[in-house]
């Protein structure tokens, strides 16, 4: 955490140093987002880690959590990245309109997110009843309507970075690629994908933590059962009042989790100059 | 080819004027006459982009290099992109090899993957997560060849633009030189039955340039097929072109053999590409009179009234600090406007009836003590002076 020190005495190498009142409100807000955190460090309860962990719900939660969240990314990625590249390669008319609609989600409230996927696939929503009608697939409350919210919620993240990303491979690479034999397919298996990796991977881990940490649009859209829909945030959630020992450790491993995702896109997120 | 005017190719005389020109290996496809829709390239088209409205006519027989030149936006890039089938054409047609890739009245467009068209584009545009060997495959796997063999292949073309060591390094790690040789190797790998180079050492500094112009000269030498070099450089266009187009706001305005363009250029852009001074004016048996008015008395008479384009030579323009007598019949006073110094030749900028450039040695700039602002006299002789019907 040494990356997140807080702000240095000294004045950077340019500009003028702030005035006093700025960095004792600066120092004031870094504390109201940093105490949480080291409070719940503080009272997880190391000792008993091994006994906690072993708990059915809390194991429960873990494996769903993570397989859900996986399953999210996946849809994320094989569903935005062909997004992604229909935004940053093609204009049509209403392209701004568009692309605002589906970047909507990392704005929306989550539980509002939840509303609108009951109100789509819900029992009696716009696909959802003439689905359950003609295979008897209902949606709501299962595992696969945690998947669906998670990928509502985290999908537009992989989006904007993966479409940002393309805006910065330079377009005349394809040219090149075109003018030596390559197909459209190979163009973009040979020359942008691999041009793109980092932005993808950064978009990848991005969906991945916000899909993990989906909480709103899952318990409105997939309940709260445990083994099929809790997964840990709601575990958490219900926990605090049961358990809270338990929640203690399961927020500090989702903590780990965002940890570990800022400091793999350090070179994204934490470059300072 | 209508707007088009094509100066006679010259066979067998050489530059004049003392003007540098194709100098070492003579032209190759120059006196051959234009395959129009033979062999080569074979272009006539119109396309519009943005402010920029293209016109061009222009013919390449195999083996030929032609020199694209032009000012910036002149439409130039706007050409090789359009050839290279990366733009579409609205008016007319491209034949490469025999082959009409493109006809927009029959609705004919081929693919850029299906052209067979080699291109070097200004900065390499090499693919940064390959190898060398593995961008000069590309385009060999792209077609089919098996990985094997395309990597056999890709080594020899390596090892011909003399980067054999090379092989696993990628584009990152190579010197602006190293890189412009892969993209050619890269796009000679595939056997193209045409070459389009975009200012392929416009990126490189100065003594890097050098070195890979002789090669690339080699490598043009050898290349079976016609060759179209973009650039803004005369001396690049003129060491390795049999050929200069030239090309301004979206037109032709001349088409010609190097010693005809370094000679007689056509426009001012030329002419002062080439070091020329450029004027024009009407012509009367041995009397010019210029656009501003002025006179000029000339050695060879037109062949009848007209209008015409007139060259003199910075060399030939002689500084008198008096009015000079006797032999020079061309003489007016001029006051001096810039002095440009290189090395030991300085470029003396004159104001007066007829602007003009007068190319002296520093010795004479220190003879005459020549400084902003003094006044001279201006002696041109008249077998000096060039002109030509427009």
């Amino acid at each position: 955490m040494t990356d997140l020190a807080p702000p240095r005495a000294t004045s950077t190498s340019s500009g003028v140093a702030p005035p006093r009142t700025a960095i004792v409100l600066g120092v004031v807000g870094f504390a109201l987002l940093v105490l949480p955190l080291v409070s719940l460090t503080l009272r997880t309860p190391w000792t008993r880690v091994g006994e906690l962990i072993t708990d059915p719900v809390v194991l429960q939660a873990l494996r769903l959590s993570l397989v859900s969240s996986l399953a999210a990314l996946v849809v994320s990625v094989v569903l935005g990245v062909p997004l992604a590249l229909v935004f940053a390669r093609y204009d049509f008319p209403g392209k701004p309109f568009v692309r605002a609609l589906a970047v909507l989600p990392m704005v929306l409230p989550p539980v509002v997110g939840g509303v609108g996927l009951l109100a789509a696939f819900g029992r009696r929503g716009l696909v959802g009843q003439p689905l359950a009608e003609a295979t008897g697939i209902t949606l709501p409350f299962t595992s696969a309507a945690v998947v669906i919210a998670a990928t509502f919620v985290a999908m537009p993240f992989l989006i904007v970075t993966v479409e940002a990303g393309l805006r910065m491979v330079d377009p005349r690479l394809e040219d090149a690629a075109a003018t030596l034999g390559a197909d459209r397919w190979t163009i973009l298996r040979r020359v942008v994908l691999p041009a793109l990796w980092p932005s993808l991977a950064a978009g990848m881990a991005l969906c991945w933590a916000r899909a993990l940490g989906e909480f709103g649009a899952t318990i409105t859209f997939a309940g709260n059962l445990p083994g099929r829909t809790q997964t840990m945030p709601l575990a958490v959630y219900l926990e605090l009042e049961r358990n809270p020992e338990a929640a203690y450790l399961i927020s500090f491993l989702l903590l780990a989790v965002s940890v570990a995702v800022l400091v793999a896109l350090r070179d994204r997120f934490l470059r300072t100059t | 080819m209508s707007e088009v005017d094509r100066d006679p190719a010259p066979r067998a005389d050489g530059p004049r004027d003392g003007v540098t020109a194709g100098a070492g290996g003579g032209p190759r496809g120059a006196g051959d006459p234009p395959a129009a829709g033979g062999d080569g390239l074979s272009v006539d088209l119109g396309l519009r982009l943005g402010a920029l409205e293209l016109e061009v006519a222009i013919d390449a027989a195999p083996g030929e290099v032609v020199a694209v030149l032009g000012p910036n936006g002149a439409g130039k890039t706007t050409l090789l992109r359009a050839i290279a089938g990366l733009l579409p054409i609205e008016r007319g047609r491209i034949a490469i090899g025999g082959r009409v890739v493109e006809d927009a009245a029959a609705g004919v467009r081929v693919t850029p993957q299906q052209r067979s068209v080699g291109v070097v584009f200004q900065q390499h545009l090499l693919f940064g997560h390959l190898s060398a060997l593995e961008n000069v495959a590309f385009g060999l796997r792209a077609r089919g060849v098996p990985r094997r063999e395309a990597r056999g292949r890709a080594r020899d073309w390596l090892g011909r633009v003399g980067l054999g060591g090379e092989v696993q390094t990628k584009p990152g790690a190579l010197s602006g030189g190293q890189a412009q040789r892969v993209a050619l190797a890269r796009a000679l790998a595939t056997d193209p039955a045409l070459l389009l180079l975009d200012e392929p050492l416009a990126a490189l500094d100065v003594d890097t340039r050098r070195a890979v112009r002789q090669q690339l000269r080699r490598h043009l030498d050898d290349f079976a097929g016609p060759v179209l070099l973009i650039t803004h450089e005369p001396l690049e266009a003129i060491n390795l072109a049999d050929r200069l187009v030239i090309l301004e706001q979206g037109h032709v305005v001349q088409d010609a053999p190097p010693a005809v363009v370094a000679r007689r250029p056509r426009s001012a852009w030329a002419a002062r590409l080439v070091g020329l001074n450029h004027y024009r004016g009407r012509a009367d048996g041995h009397e010019l009179t210029l656009a501003s008015g002025a006179t000029l008395a000339v050695a060879d008479a037109a062949d009848r009234p007209g209008d015409v384009l007139v060259a003199i030579h910075p060399r030939a323009v002689a500084l008198f600090p008096s009015q000079p007598e006797g032999t020079p019949r061309n003489t007016w006073r001029a006051t001096i406007d810039a002095l440009d110094i290189h090395d030991d030749q300085v470029r003396v900028h004159l104001d007066g009836p007829i602007p003009i450039v007068a190319q002296i040695t520093a010795s004479a700039l220190a003879e005459l003590a020549l400084t902003e602002g003094s006044t001279l006299w201006v002696a041109v002789k008249a077998t000096e002076i060039e002109h030509w019907p427009v």
